[in-house]
């Protein structure tokens, strides 16, 4: 049986529900630390209407806070950004039939959580033809949700003296061990994660977040000097 | 306005970095080391990212004792991604663990 648009587009809606747990409090942080950073209201919604990536926008504002020059902040969120290049290389072999109305707004969509619930529905056994549609209810229902929660955080951040005090943040670290863990199934993809980590905490000290960039790179090397001596690592789906 | 030029210049790298890659896979071909390199970009951002909040929760000092929330909360959460597999436990049980945790011990 082929699900049609409405079925594939309520099933992706579905699917990303569980995922909006861990996002609304993260927008909700992302909001409220905008503006107490010292960000207009307007910015603040503007960044979560026009950049619309998460992890980015988190960092961002910390480095806006911090009084981080702006090439330098745009260069970070360029690092951060990186993933999303694996992401789309992905999902491209199944959206390239599509046309440019659809591949623009599904790739300004493009997140971590609506890859891990598009990925796997295209991995899924029966007709694909419609799936797009699944890709647009799960970007769809992430966006609005984004909007949604960042405008709470802004509205309580105005309000609220120091939000950072809820721990809201938490939200972040915890949403991205829950996507981390299950793809790490063999030694190269422990070592990445190994490498960036241990990376990350000992560069810490370095301005502007460049322990993150170098962290990165560390884990990247070592999965792909890993996977080198291994040998040939069975092709696997990620995540 | 200086904030609305720091969203436009982060817009261009975001939605630089999604759109062309999309667009372009299948069409170009792409050198199958660099496909392989990619795979590892996800898991290392995403650790480089959480692993400094969890051990310097003030973002300067380092903090390995249990006072730290997040250490603690995020040693519960490895546990259970590993043992569940369900990122929906994962979020739920370690989000719920983490304000039980601050709020028995009176943290903030």
């Amino acid at each position: 049986m082929t699900a049609g648009p409405r079925q594939e587009f309520i099933a992706g809606v579905r699917a990303t529900i569980p995922l909006e747990i861990g996002a609304a409090p993260f927008g909700m942080i992302f909001g409220a630390l905008a503006v107490t950073s010292g960000m207009t209201p307007a910015a603040a919604q503007g960044m979560s209407l026009f950049v619309f990536a998460g992890a980015s926008q988190f960092i961002g504002v910390n480095l806006l806070a911090a009084g981080t020059a702006l090439p330098v902040i745009v260069l970070t969120t360029f690092v951060v950004n990186l993933r999303h290049a694996l992401y789309a290389a992905t999902l491209a072999p199944h959206v390239r039939h599509l046309p440019q109305r659809w591949l623009m707004p599904l790739g300004f969509w493009l997140t971590d959580e609506s890859f891990v619930v598009v990925a796997n529905h295209y991995n899924e056994p029966g007709d694909p033809r419609y799936r797009h549609w699944f890709y647009l209810g799960s970007a769809l229902l992430m966006y609005l949700n984004w909007q949604l929660w960042t405008l709470v955080g802004i509205i309580a951040g105005s309000a609220i003296p120091d939000p950072t005090r809820w721990g809201l943040d938490f939200a972040m670290v915890v949403t991205f061990i829950g996507m981390i863990i299950p793809t790490i199934k063999n030694r190269p993809m422990l070592a990445a994660v190994v490498a960036a980590g241990v990376v990350a905490a000992l560069a810490n000290p370095l301005p502007n977040k460049f322990g993150l960039i170098l962290a990165a790179l560390c884990g990247v090397a070592a999965g792909v000097i890993v996977e080198a001596r291994r040998g040939e690592v069975k092709p696997e789906t990620t995540p | 306005m200086n904030e609305w030029l720091l969203i436009l210049g982060m817009m261009l790298v975001t939605f630089g970095v999604r759109y062309p890659v999309m667009l372009l896979v299948g069409k170009l071909p792409m050198p199958d080391r660099v496909v392989r390199a990619l795979r590892y970009v996800p898991p290392a951002v995403l650790a480089a990212i959480i692993v400094p909040s969890m051990l310097y929760p003030d973002g300067q000092t380092l903090d390995l004792s249990l006072q730290n929330s997040y250490l603690v909360a995020g040693v519960v959460g490895v546990i259970l991604a590993w043992r569940t597999r369900n990122l929906l436990l994962t979020i739920v049980l370690g989000m719920g663990f983490f304000l039980l945790y601050r709020a028995v011990f009176g943290l903030t």
